[in-house]
């Protein structure tokens, strides 16, 4: 039977905080969620009578640099976010009880609070070999994440591994890891990334306690408010972009000055993401302001898109070195080189052809005499 | 003034002018993307001693390479339309071989052009039938390198019709991917023009019937004794 969580307000009041606290915190949810003043209330509202939703965070085929980034949470602060917006009652990382204990919490959670309980991955599951490759308390990853899945009330699948296979799913992708969406016939919220940035994890969290719904996603299944935008369009080196000043070298003049990445391999024209605007670790910086292109990690399959400093990927079956272009040239000068031979030939080999063409050809004979001067 | 007569010519007018502004708009939008699409690709090292806000040359590359393909977009449809409803010439049957006859023109062209020899039937004074095939492989890179390109278009844009090929991105599994495939039509664009350009002087020249001026007047030459035979 599934049991009633108290609401919002009913764990902050039952920890001594008082209405105007419970307020306060309101108004900072809303501004996560990028709620204008008038929509203070409704958050108010759904602190008010929604339950805290309990949460589940299994860690899968995974670095666990997802759960490193989410610690690092700035706005709001990671503490609040565990602490008081859920009830995080399974997490191997950062959970208390261990063995046995760890287990019966899962099982408690997933049994109790049926249809209510938000679940949240981290890590691609290995299909591969019947999923030997990722057990936990004895089971293959798959049985747990079907079992979690099937009363889950919503999903987010955490970083490139659940969203995409990530390294794991790289070429030749050896244990068949799959990402999260191709498993489950739920719906996903993906929040790709390697890791995800912190405060767009939150984000996606708060969004899903305040309005009790999933964000609007777009058609790769990424919340639209953060990975609607390219890296590129909100990068602040876009201007040396349009301008035609690029970096040739990490250690030449223009990399000193700060021009644009896009010819060291920047994969900011193709990734979309929210670096750029909320950057890391509290607002500090983001690769390429340290000086690094993108590379792309929050894409699909980004780990085959390499090398990573060269714009071009490497194109398949030629060796690494061979991109489009290395072939695209040898193919022209082949081309080039081929009708210049063929020329040569035709006029050995069709010599009579042309012979008999110039032989049809009408002889104009000039006579002054009758008259004509032209 | 006096002419012995050899052989007997008639005129044909084979490329109607919608067909040859259609050409040369293509030619002209093709080239420029080429260029400009070359060196959003490869970037050259221009003007490095200016700053930023005194110079704009790699946007205005990249405007000419979006204008250019909106030119080529929608003149490619106006060909599309004009297949259904223009001349004998221009007709979409021209493009895909479906009868037997064209197969087996196909088999002398690739006698004439790659084997060296000498044509034993008329070739056709529209498209000969491999042309034809060829140009229809050529619409399909248009079509490809359209859907991807606007594709790749739509994140910098609101507007709707850019909007319209959002859906391809999936397809591919990502802006990266789409990137990669845009750019290596692009090599089929280089190689076919190479290779069309090259034709193009061949058959003018083994044929003798005025291939490379047609598409600009119009016009081209069929033997007396051929257009009594044909049947076309």
């Amino acid at each position: 039977m599934p049991e009633k969580m108290p609401t919002m307000r009913e764990a902050i009041e039952s920890k001594g905080y008082s209405r105007r606290d419970f307020l306060r915190y309101c108004s900072a949810a809303a501004a996560i969620v990028g709620l204008e003043s008038l929509g203070i209330p409704k958050v108010v509202r759904a602190f008010e009578t929604k339950p805290r939703p309990p949460v589940i965070w299994l860690h899968f085929q995974e670095c666990t640099c997802c759960s490193e980034s989410f610690i690092r949470s700035t706005h709001p602060i990671v503490a609040d976010v565990i602490f008081d917006y859920l009830s995080l009652d399974y997490t191997e990382t950062l959970m208390a009880p261990s063995g046995f204990q760890a287990e019966k919490s899962y099982k408690d959670t997933i049994t109790k609070y049926a249809g209510q309980y938000i679940l949240l991955i981290e890590g691609s599951v290995p299909a591969g070999n019947d999923g030997v490759y990722c057990m936990i308390g004895g089971r293959s990853a798959e049985s747990i994440l079907q079992e979690a899945a099937k009363d889950a009330a919503a999903v987010i699948a955490w970083g490139s591994c659940a969203s995409n296979g990530c390294v794991q799913s790289a070429k030749p992708n050896p244990t068949n890891a799959t990402p999260i969406h191709k498993l489950i016939d739920k719906p996903v919220v993906k929040v790709p990334g390697c890791p995800p940035i912190a405060d767009v994890m939150t984000g996606v969290i708060t969004h899903l306690l305040v309005f009790g719904s999933t964000p609007e996603l777009d058609s790769q299944g990424r919340p639209k408010e953060f990975y609607s935008r390219r890296v590129h369009d909100t990068c602040y080196r876009r201007p040396y972009y349009d301008a035609g000043l690029f970096v040739e070298s990490f250690d030449d003049e223009n990399a000193r000055k700060g021009y644009c990445l896009y010819k060291v391999g920047c994969r900011g024209p193709v990734t979309y993401n929210a670096c750029a605007v909320t950057r890391w670790n509290g607002g500090v910086s983001y690769p390429i302001q340290s000086g690094h292109g993108c590379l792309g990690c929050s894409e699909n399959g980004y780990w085959d898109n390499g090398p990573f400093y060269q714009h071009l990927a490497s194109f398949p079956g030629f060796g690494v070195e061979s991109t489009a272009d290395t072939i695209g040239t040898t193919v022209g000068i082949g081309a080039a080189a081929g009708v210049t031979a063929h020329a040569v030939a035709t006029n050995i080999r069709k010599r009579k052809l042309i012979q008999k063409l110039k032989s049809e050809s009408a002889e104009l004979k000039e006579d002054s005499n009758e008259g004509g001067n032209n | 003034m006096t002419a012995e007569q050899k052989a007997l010519y008639n005129r044909v007018y084979v490329w109607e002018f919608p067909v040859r502004l259609y050409h040369w708009l293509n030619g002209i939008t093709v080239t420029l993307l080429i260029i400009s699409g070359f060196l959003i690709g490869n970037p050259i090292r221009l003007f490095y001693a200016n700053e930023a806000y005194q110079q704009y040359w790699f946007g205005t590359v990249r405007f000419i390479h979006f204008v250019s393909a909106y030119i080529f977009f929608f003149n490619f449809l106006v060909r599309i339309y004009w297949g259904f409803v223009g001349n004998t010439f221009a007709r979409w049957s021209n493009f895909i071989p479906l009868k037997k006859k064209q197969w087996r023109e196909i088999g002398q062209v690739l006698k004439v052009d790659i084997l060296l020899a000498d044509p034993s039937e008329r070739m056709s004074v529209g498209h000969n039938s491999l042309a034809g095939f060829v140009y229809f492989l050529t619409f399909l890179a248009f079509a490809f390198q359209s859907l991807t390109g606007f594709a790749l278009y739509s994140a910098n844009s609101t507007s709707f019709f850019p909007r319209l090929f959002t859906w391809v991105i999936p397809l591919f599994g990502g802006d990266m991917a789409v990137r990669q495939w845009h750019h290596v039509f692009m090599w089929f664009f280089i190689v076919f023009i190479i290779i069309h350009l090259y034709l193009v002087f061949y058959h003018d020249y083994i044929e003798g019937r005025g291939t490379t001026s047609s598409m600009v007047g119009g016009w081209k030459f069929e033997k007396d004794e051929d257009l009594k035979n044909s049947n076309d």
